[in-house]
């Protein structure tokens, strides 16, 4: 069969974690903090707007741009909440979610061989969306020391003639690191100096606690040479509607609709017409989520701390990023021994790349009592773990 | 501090630890906003709500609708409160529209509930009427769906 498939896909690894997500699969009595969206199902007014136009009759294609209503509203919703104005008719598009605006963002960009420059450690999507699109992803490493945060001394170093753009995730999954605007504003310069475009991807840009998110088409300069990536998911709840937004320069957005119209066609018109809502009457419903997500932040950080497993303050999305050096194990090993002897679930931070190795990523995206009793199992792994040494 | 309330609202055992930690605030000053609250009343009581028909217990709940007079400066108050006395009281309001006490009364049957209204509550000198309605069904209590239907879909591992 393998000579069917492409070299490029033969070429690009499937995920590490499927092996782990088969083991997790077969066992009962789990508590997972190795998920990656919330635990609130959408708002109920939001899930109504969306049965509401079933009902109406909303079944039909819309504009390849998505509903201009939606953009419309979405071009409010950046020029309130970050301060960047983008023309709802030319310069926003509405995409099957941020993975879909992410390819397209890549496919339009890059010709072979032109390099794209990803933190390490990574979603993992980017490198083989790069791939996929043909060019050559170029890993600047990021580290505890620094809070995961993105350096220009480090990147500075791997720019070259066949540098296309700089990826980034602020907030970051999975570090739940995120930028100030003074340290964003250093990337912006490098950026401009090089002429080098920025795809910023802030799916988690609502979910900060006690920070502001700087969204990076608002500092002085960069807009146009910066690829916007929004989505509904991870603020209003709503990962399984696919839907999220690219808000880009109007020649960057036209060369992205191209792909999207001959590949996608539109985004679900029922899920456009959910995002609508969201934009209009969402915000109570973000404030109380973040809220919460922000209790168990302090909490789980709190807790892994004290059972031995350092971890940096995470002031953005749902992820903490605890340190497991200190077991003497690797983040696979410790991972799978965790979910064998205690039924807990936590993803190895070799999973996003050789900079996350050494750690784990734990969601608390789940009940509070939920994250207890996985920490109490985990305090007694992490003690029997060690005494065994 | 009225997250402190908001936390115990959802969920009565919390401990201050706990509450602390998500608050960012020092234990010991979060035990004395409490304990503080407990003494005012602040916080009135901690209850657990129980799905009593899991346990097979027969329970009749009934809203009753009643016209009062008011009385000159006490207004509702007054007879509000002696109503309240009586044991088949669950709660008790004073609601706008056509009627003025709103009084979810509990029982052990339909003949207890009668028997606090006819015998009980309709002869009380300020009250003009009544208008009894037995609940049929639960479905939500304190804001938790009795019986939630849709469990947790999500992936147990994600990305």
């Amino acid at each position: 069969m393998d000579n069917f498939i492409s070299q490029k896909v033969n070429s690009i690894s499937p995920s590490g974690i499927r092996k782990f997500f088969d083991l997790l699969s077969s066992l009962e009595g789990v508590i997972s903090l190795g998920v990656g969206e919330p635990d609130f199902v959408t708002p109920w007014h939001i899930r109504e707007a969306a049965t509401s136009s079933l009902e109406k009759g909303y079944t039909m294609y819309t504009s390849n741009y998505g509903m201009l209503e939606l953009r419309q509203e979405l071009a409010k919703y950046l020029e309130h909440h970050y301060g960047v104005s983008y023309q709802p008719e030319r310069e926003i598009l509405v995409t099957v979610g941020v993975s879909e605006g992410l390819d397209l963002a890549v496919r339009a960009i890059l010709n072979p061989g032109d390099e794209v420059i990803i933190p390490n450690p990574w979603y993992v999507s980017y490198p083989p969306c790069v791939i996929l699109a043909g060019g050559t992803p170029v890993f600047v490493p990021t580290s505890k020391q620094n809070n995961f945060v993105l350096k220009v001394e480090d990147i500075e170093p791997l720019i070259n003639k066949q540098t296309k753009a700089i990826l980034i995730s602020y907030p970051s999954n999975p570090t739940g690191a995120v930028m100030s605007r003074e340290e964003l504003a250093e990337i912006a310069k490098l950026a401009q100096k090089y002429n080098l475009l920025v795809i910023s991807d802030e799916i988690y840009a609502r979910l900060v606690y006690g920070v502001e998110h700087t969204c990076f088409a608002s500092l002085p300069g960069v807009k146009e040479q910066t690829i916007l990536l929004g989505g509904f998911s991870k603020a209003f709840a709503m990962t399984g509607w696919r839907i999220g937004y690219i808000a880009a320069n109007e020649q960057l957005i036209e060369a992205m609709l191209k792909i999207h119209q001959y590949t996608m066609l539109c985004a679900p018109t029922m899920s456009q017409m959910a995002g609508i809502e969201a934009l209009r009457s969402g915000e109570d419903d973000v404030a109380k989520m973040v809220k919460e997500y922000d209790r168990r932040r302090r909490f789980i950080v709190k807790r892994l701390n004290e059972i031995g497993l350092p971890c940096f303050e995470p002031k953005g999305a749902f992820y903490a990023f605890p340190s497991i050096e200190a077991t003497g194990m690797s983040s696979e090993e410790f991972a799978e021994r965790l979910l064998m002897e205690e039924r807990v679930a936590v993803v190895p931070g070799s999973a996003f790349g050789q900079c996350g190795e050494g750690f784990v990523r734990c969601c608390y995206a789940t009940s509070l009592a939920n994250i207890e009793e996985a920490l109490n199992r985990t305090e007694r792994f992490v003690k029997g773990a060690s005494s065994s040494l | 501090m009225n997250e402190i309330f908001e936390i115990l609202e959802d969920n009565a055992r919390t401990t201050p630890e706990q509450i602390a930690t998500m608050v960012d605030m020092p234990a010991s000053k979060v035990q004395s906003i409490i304990k503080k609250a407990e003494e005012d009343k602040t916080i009135l009581k901690y209850k657990t709500i129980v799905n009593w028909a899991k346990l097979g217990k027969e329970e009749v709940l009934a809203l009753i609708e009643v016209k009062v007079m008011p009385q000159r400066d006490v207004g509702f108050d007054a007879i509000a409160e002696r109503i309240c006395q009586f044991p088949e009281v669950y709660s008790a309001y004073l609601v706008s529209g056509t009627y003025d006490l709103a009084i979810l009364a509990k029982g052990n049957n339909m003949h207890e509930i009668a028997n606090f209204v006819t015998e009980k509550l309709a002869p009380l000198e300020k009250v003009q009427s009544t208008n009894t309605r037995f609940l049929l069904k639960r479905y939500k209590e304190d804001g938790e769906v009795v019986e939630p239907t849709g469990a947790n879909k999500r992936l147990p591992l994600s990305l």
